[in-house]
């Protein structure tokens, strides 16, 4: 059992890889069970992952070898770098897994009654399954080219989930063809930033160009073309208008996992940043680049949000404002990286609240996608002006969105309260100004939230939805696991921050940590 | 010079890509700017392997004493070319069903979503 587990990186991608072309296989005998299949195998991933976590945080980084005589083995013969692939599990990558896993897994029990009616499911399961994939490829490579291949499956998968829908109207093909284009166009100029890096430095493997990183003016046009396509395909604002329609026009639970994706691009971008350029790049320029993404980020994408009467469309516009607060978080930390007084009182912490964001958001934010799939799933309409009274037929619908609504707009004892707490009390120490602007951002949040809970379920009952009825068991149940998480990390934050988000802030910040990871010698 | 040319090429091709993206209204010309840009990160990988009077990298066929080119830009072309075909494939699907819905390929007149 033990020698399976040595392998457990090499699983977390070979399992639902293999689960995802078995499916349309399974799929010609037996319709029923792939869905049943999919949640297994994304099950599986799931403990594989915690297990990874669990020595990653205990141990330290773990290096997997693909091909290599022994697992570990990176410089084998006595070379100077690594040619094999690598994949590189530190305790940010881990971090970013686990939030793949968790929602990966629950769209997959989502999917399970939300997508019965419809034809074609057998693809449906194979791209999540791939998208699931790619999302822990992405996440755990240590291998910048190897990231890009699993950069364009991740683009592929999304895409085409994003167009299921086309066969009933013309919308989702409309949305996937701009996601299709931003993501080409991005995975194509991070392949050059690729090919500006192996014309300098020989190396492909992370770890090694940034032990030999000069910062030539190569560097910094490939540190511009990454910077750029990374915070567009994580949704920034003002790369940001693919968001709001692909969001939109996927089925809710594949909604849930894209804005995971978003998150993976945003956790590249982080890599870039701290992994691979570190000190050698003018921390405070960049540093404020990011910040100023994420502030625009954070404001012109609640003000838009307020005026949607789409709750699909208003969630998208605010899971871009609500990127803009890891942006600003980590945008502060790295702009003090040089200053290791500032860095070391407000800086990390600052870190920590724009990382631990990232956990928060994927969760309350999917548990907001998966209530207006669920309003949806029952009324037929994602407009919020023909909506009402479903408080009376949906109890925990209801239940849940508050629970969702309440988190994203930082309300206590929820988790978006503890992130953006830290966020605010670190950023007010940098900058007043950022804080207040990001309280303010959340003020409008509520407000529109509360606009969406008055109009969806608030009322007398209408009499077109009276036979509306509960959801079925596997959506509730998807449903309700996110909001047992959202109350657990808002009720204890502290064990959170400590144990998983404070490593993965000091993986980020510790270069020469990881670069011995794989090179050796400290 | 005459040397760089390969890379003023790769430039001329990927602005050439991006002037089609951002400028044309056609659908399938767009789907062209992505092949036009993705030629052009192509050619930039190949030319970055290429050095002068060398052989192809195979050990055991390659004569004494004769340079060798960099394969692993290949490799890494290649890989961006089988993954270049699938989403040209992907875009020109995506553009066919739209043409079924929408009976146009005209980016001015597909705009229901918006807002």
């Amino acid at each position: 059992m033990s020698s399976i587990l040595m392998h457990a990186p090499a699983l977390v991608i070979a399992l639902p890889l293999l689960a995802a072309f078995v499916t349309p296989i399974l799929g010609r005998f037996n319709r029923k069970t792939i869905s049943w299949l999919a949640s297994f195998t994304l099950g599986l991933t799931l403990l594989l992952t915690i297990f990874i976590a669990k020595q990653v945080l205990t141990n330290g980084p773990i290096v997997y070898v693909f091909g290599g005589t022994e697992i570990g083995l990176t410089l084998p013969f006595g070379y100077s770098m690594p040619i094999r692939i690598i994949f590189q599990i530190d305790a940010m990558g881990i971090f970013m897994g686990l939030i793949t896993a968790v929602v990966a897994f629950l769209a997959a029990i989502y999917s399970i009654s939300y997508m019965e009616q419809h034809t074609g499911l057998d693809k449906y399961y194979t791209l999540l399954l791939l998208l699931a994939t790619s999302m822990f490829g992405m996440e755990l490579t240590g291998d910048i080219f190897n990231f890009f291949v699993f950069f364009e499956i991740a683009s592929i998968s999304s895409v085409a989930l994003v167009a299921f829908r086309s066969t009933i109207s013309g919308e989702p093909a409309e949305a996937g063809l701009k996601y299709m284009v931003v993501s080409s166009i991005s995975a194509l100029m991070v392949l050059f930033a690729i090919g500006l890096f192996y014309g300098q430095y020989d190396a492909l493997n992370i770890a090694t160009i940034a032990s030999v990183m000069q910062f030539t003016q190569l560097d910094k046009i490939a540190l511009i073309l990454l910077v750029t396509v990374l915070s567009m395909k994580a949704g920034s604002v003002p790369m940001h208008m693919w968001t709001p329609d692909a969001y939109s026009e996927a089925p809710a639970a594949i909604t849930m996992v894209l804005v995971a994706a978003s998150q993976a691009s945003l956790y590249a971008l982080f890599r870039i940043t701290f992994s691979l350029y570190n000190v050698t790049l003018n921390t405070i320029t960049v540093g404020w680049i990011i910040i100023i993404l994420g502030v625009l980020s954070m404001f012109i994408g609640v003000t838009m949000a307020i005026i949607q009467s789409d709750i699909k469309r208003l969630m998208a516009y605010h899971a871009i404002s609500q990127t803009g607060y890891m942006l600003l978080g980590v945008g502060v930390g790295l702009a003090v990286l040089t200053n290791p007084a500032a860095l070391e009182s407000y800086g990390i912490k600052a870190m920590e609240g724009g990382i631990f964001h990232i956990m928060n958001h994927a969760m309350y934010k999917g548990l907001l996608f998966l209530t207006a799939g669920s309003l949806f799933y029952r009324t037929g309409t994602r407009d919020l002006n023909r909506m009402g009274g479903l408080a009376h037929n949906m109890a925990y619908t209801a239940t849940f969105f508050i629970i969702g609504a309440a988190a994203i707009a930082g309300i206590p004892p929820f988790n978006g309260f503890a992130s953006k707490l830290i966020i605010y009390e670190s950023v007010y120490q940098f900058n007043p100004l950022l804080s207040i602007i990001a309280m303010l951002v959340s003020i409008l949040t509520l407000a529109s939230f509360v606009k969406v809970f008055h109009s969806a379920f608030l009322g007398p009952q209408l009499e077109h939805y009276k036979s509306v009825q509960e959801v079925p068991k596997s959506m509730v149940l998807a449903m309700a696991t996110l909001a047992c998480i959202i109350v657990f990390f808002g009720l204890f934050p502290e064990l959170i921050v400590k144990h998983i988000v404070h490593p993965a802030v000091m993986a980020l910040i510790d270069q020469a940590r990881y670069t011995a990871t794989i090179l050796g010698g400290i | 010079m005459i040397g760089n040319f390969p890379f003023v090429t790769v430039i001329i091709l990927i602005g050439l890509g991006i002037y089609s993206l951002l400028f044309k209204k056609n659908l399938i010309k767009i789907a062209i700017g992505l092949t036009l840009i993705e030629s052009g990160v192509n050619l930039f990988l190949i030319a970055l392997g290429f050095r002068k009077e060398a052989v192809a990298p195979i050990y055991t066929q390659a004569p004494e004493g004769v340079k060798m080119v960099l394969p692993t830009p290949q490799a890494l072309c290649l890989t961006s070319i089988v993954i270049g075909v699938a989403t040209t494939a992907l875009v020109l699907s995506i553009v066919m069903i739209i043409y079924q819905r929408y009976g146009t390929i005209n980016t001015d007149e597909i705009r229901r979503l918006r807002g």
